[in-house]
């Protein structure tokens, strides 16, 4: 029996990592409807493999199932920190603040969405709008004037930013009476609590928790970005302790009684079904690679490799880590949104510090700085550690799932013998690769003036 | 070169200071360069070169004194922003991006004239499309002006050591600078390549109408190429003149070769 879940936990494991590839590949085909069935196939086989019974037995189980959507989850955040980390090369134990943020402000939005209450999506909806658009007119502002300290942009950036919250909260004031009737009848939920305005509203909040995480990001990031990596690994890691502490007391220090503090926030209505953390994971995988592939992405590396050759390059190294934090952020956002209202449960246990080390796990152990590495390492480390590990230890005996916290760091330590690069290196598949260009000829070189070749020919 | 006197300067510094906690690095240093000047900066270790060079591109905030470039003062800007000006300098120990190809440590210097946005990358819309390729395409052009378009995919750090100086000196050029500071260039260079630097040197200075200040130990390097050299020692400026009058002037020779040294030779 053991050997047997054994295999097929392994072949489960495999068909995943061939899964992400087959995806990759389509994604990076350059006819665009090998991409689109590329997607449709991939989405449907595992839609499949979820949805089919042949009497009793399933291909992927309630139990794999959630561990897949815990594992998309994960890549989301964890392909955050890969940005920050990998590319960037800033040391931050703060992603897992970050989404926790995420989950409890899409939570809260949707069950108060279903609950009658519109205020949640009115407040974070314009609260982030009208954020964005003050922290782009400051930032306008301020980019004319010269040598402006960091803590004083920051205290601007700080007071623009209240302002826009409570300017949200005013216009929600006055918008949510007209909308309430529609959102809860006395008969049972309203025409836009059930259906497709549902979906609208929990694809809005998965965004907004997304934006929140953002702007969060952008403001902690500001003043702290300028620390060292090192103090600021330091700095990210209160920020996790800081939030987890706010969970912890969110009915009693902050005005949230519907997330329950401590005793964990239940009755999230669980609209995560596989289309939708497909299509978010998705939206990530290609956001990130769109970033990764250009010019900005090219001046993020730069900063990792080398933080004063870039600043003689004209690279603004301020701005860019800002920018890779916020992006990085901005998917742990989506990530704990998309978890949240998969398990439908939300515990400030989930997000202490501790667990926060996972993701960091996962981008080592896949690869700093490869997309494909932290995708593969985040199925795959899911499947391993909750999906085999657990069941097989479990079926071994009562006392035999303890040992699953000493098999695994031991896996994790022997791994980084092997592959101290982490298990992809730096390698990407398909779509996810950078481009290569074919060298040109000196063609312009040899009709303008003579070429440094011929002058040390002469020389 | 020389006759363009009346033309207006392109970098003065005037009365520039550097202390390092008590320590005195740089001590009212002033300079002049004239456009398509090829100026060196000399003196022993220690002297304050490097300082010189890292405050004029930002790197340092300077205790006192004025950098005025194309006659706008360079105080409390941001390196990135002095950059953007127009001074592109190279590191006296290589400062390449290690572990990208030669092509992306090209590109990225291209990258405050990329002309596209992070929206336009991220919906890869058709600018980003024609940008990002004249972005590269340009790139490239400038890789096989110095001769390395064969190797531009290559990680920058599994380059030989004169071949990671060309695309030092290229990456460089690629800012699209009109004063370039070269920090010790020929440092660790067989004869061989000092030769071909030298002759980089002058067909860069040549090619885009440059300025350029270098420091610089190997004297052959600095009397070959230089036009006009400055001499510091212990943060000071102690001779200025042509190649020829430095050689002969008393004081270089006692800073170089200690007291006495100048009445035996």
């Amino acid at each position: 029996m053991e050997i047997g879940f054994l295999f097929i936990s392994i072949l489960k494991i495999a068909a995943i990592v061939a899964w992400i590839y087959g995806l990759l590949w389509a994604l990076g085909h350059s006819k665009w409807w090998v991409k689109v069935i590329g997607i449709v196939v991939a989405f449907g086989v595992i839609q499949l493999a979820l949805s089919l019974n042949f009497g009793g037995f399933q291909i992927l189980t309630d139990f794999d199932s959630g561990l897949l959507f815990q594992a998309a989850g994960m890549a989301m955040v964890s392909l955050g920190l890969n940005l920050i980390y990998g590319f960037n090369g800033q040391f931050s134990l703060g992603q897992y603040g970050f989404y926790g943020i995420g989950a409890y402000t899409a939570a809260d939005i949707t069950y108060r969405w279903v609950t009658g209450d519109p205020s949640g999506l009115l407040v974070v909806g314009f609260g982030c709008i009208l954020a964005g658009l003050s922290i782009w007119g400051i930032q306008k502002f301020i980019s004319r004037a010269r040598g402006i300290p960091v803590l004083s942009s920051f205290t601007l950036y700080l007071i623009g930013v209240i302002a826009a919250g409570a300017l949200a909260v005013g216009i929600s004031g006055l918008l949510s009476p007209g909308l309430a009737p529609l959102l809860k009848t006395s008969t049972g939920p309203g025409a836009l609590a059930t259906g497709i305005p549902l979906q609208v509203v929990f694809f809005l909040s998965v965004i907004l928790a997304g934006a929140f995480a953002a702007i969060v990001s952008f403001l902690f990031g500001l003043p702290v970005l300028t620390l060292g990596s090192d103090y600021f690994g330091i700095a990210t890691l209160g920020f996790t302790i800081v939030v987890n502490t706010l969970m912890v007391n969110s009915d009693t220090i902050l005005p949230f009684p519907e997330m329950k503090g401590g005793r964990g926030m239940i009755g999230i209505p669980k609209l995560t079904t596989w289309f939708w953390a497909f299509a978010f994971i998705l939206l990530v995988i290609v956001i990130m690679r769109n970033v990764v592939r250009s010019s900005t992405g090219r001046s993020i590396m730069s900063v990792r490799e080398d933080e004063t050759a870039a600043k003689a390059m004209g690279i603004d190294i301020a701005g860019t880590k800002l920018l890779a934090f916020v992006i990085g952020s901005f998917f742990a956002g989506i990530g704990g949104a998309v978890y949240a209202h998969f398990i439908g449960f939300l515990s400030p246990g989930t997000f202490n510090f501790l667990v926060g080390f996972n993701p960091l796990i996962i981008v080592v152990f896949g690869g700093l700085g490869s997309m494909t590495g932290t995708i593969a390492a985040s199925f795959g480390w899911i499947f391993f550690l909750e999906g085999l590990l657990r069941v097989l230890l479990g079926q071994m005996g009562t006392d035999a799932p303890t040992w699953r916290f000493v098999l695994y760091p031991i896996t994790l330590l022997l791994l980084m013998l092997v592959r101290p690069q982490g298990l992809l290196g730096t390698v990407e598949w398909g779509f996810l690769k950078s481009k290569i260009y074919p060298p040109r000829q000196k063609v312009q070189a040899e009709t303008d003036t003579s070429s440094v070749a011929e002058v040390e020919a002469g020389g | 070169m020389t006759d363009n006197n009346s033309s207006p300067d392109i970098l003065t510094i005037s009365g520039l200071t550097k202390y390092f906690g008590g320590l005195c690095a740089v001590r009212e240093f002033s300079l002049s360069l004239k456009p398509c000047d090829l100026d060196g900066l000399i003196g022993p270790n220690g002297a304050g070169k490097t300082t010189v060079f890292n405050m004029i591109s930002g790197l340092y905030q300077s205790t006192s004194g004025d950098v005025v470039f194309q006659g706008e003062n360079l105080f409390g800007l941001e390196p990135f922003e002095i950059t953007r000006r127009g001074i592109g300098r190279t590191f006296q120990n290589i400062r390449l991006f290690p572990n990208l190809s030669v092509l992306d440590n090209v590109c990225i210097a291209y990258h405050p004239h990329s002309g596209y946005g992070l929206a336009d990358s991220i919906l890869r819309s058709n600018k980003f499309a024609t940008k990002e390729r004249e972005l590269v395409e340009q790139a490239q052009d400038f890789l096989a002006i110095f001769s390395l378009e064969n190797i531009q995919n290559e990680l920058a750090k599994n380059l030989p050591y004169g071949e990671q100086r060309r695309v030092e000196i290229a990456r460089a050029l690629a800012c699209n600078p009109r004063l370039l500071l070269l920090d010790e260039p020929a440092a660790g260079m067989n004869p061989r390549e000092i030769i071909n630097l030298m002759d980089l040197i002058h067909f860069i200075h040549d090619r885009f109408n440059l300025t350029i200040l270098l420091i610089e130990h190997q004297m052959r390097v600095v009397m070959g190429i230089c036009r006009s050299i400055t001499v510091m020692d212990f943060g000071e400026v102690i001779a200025r003149g042509t190649p020829s009058e430095i050689q002969n002037n008393p004081q270089v020779v006692e800073a170089y070769l200690g007291k006495g040294a100048a009445n035996v030779s």
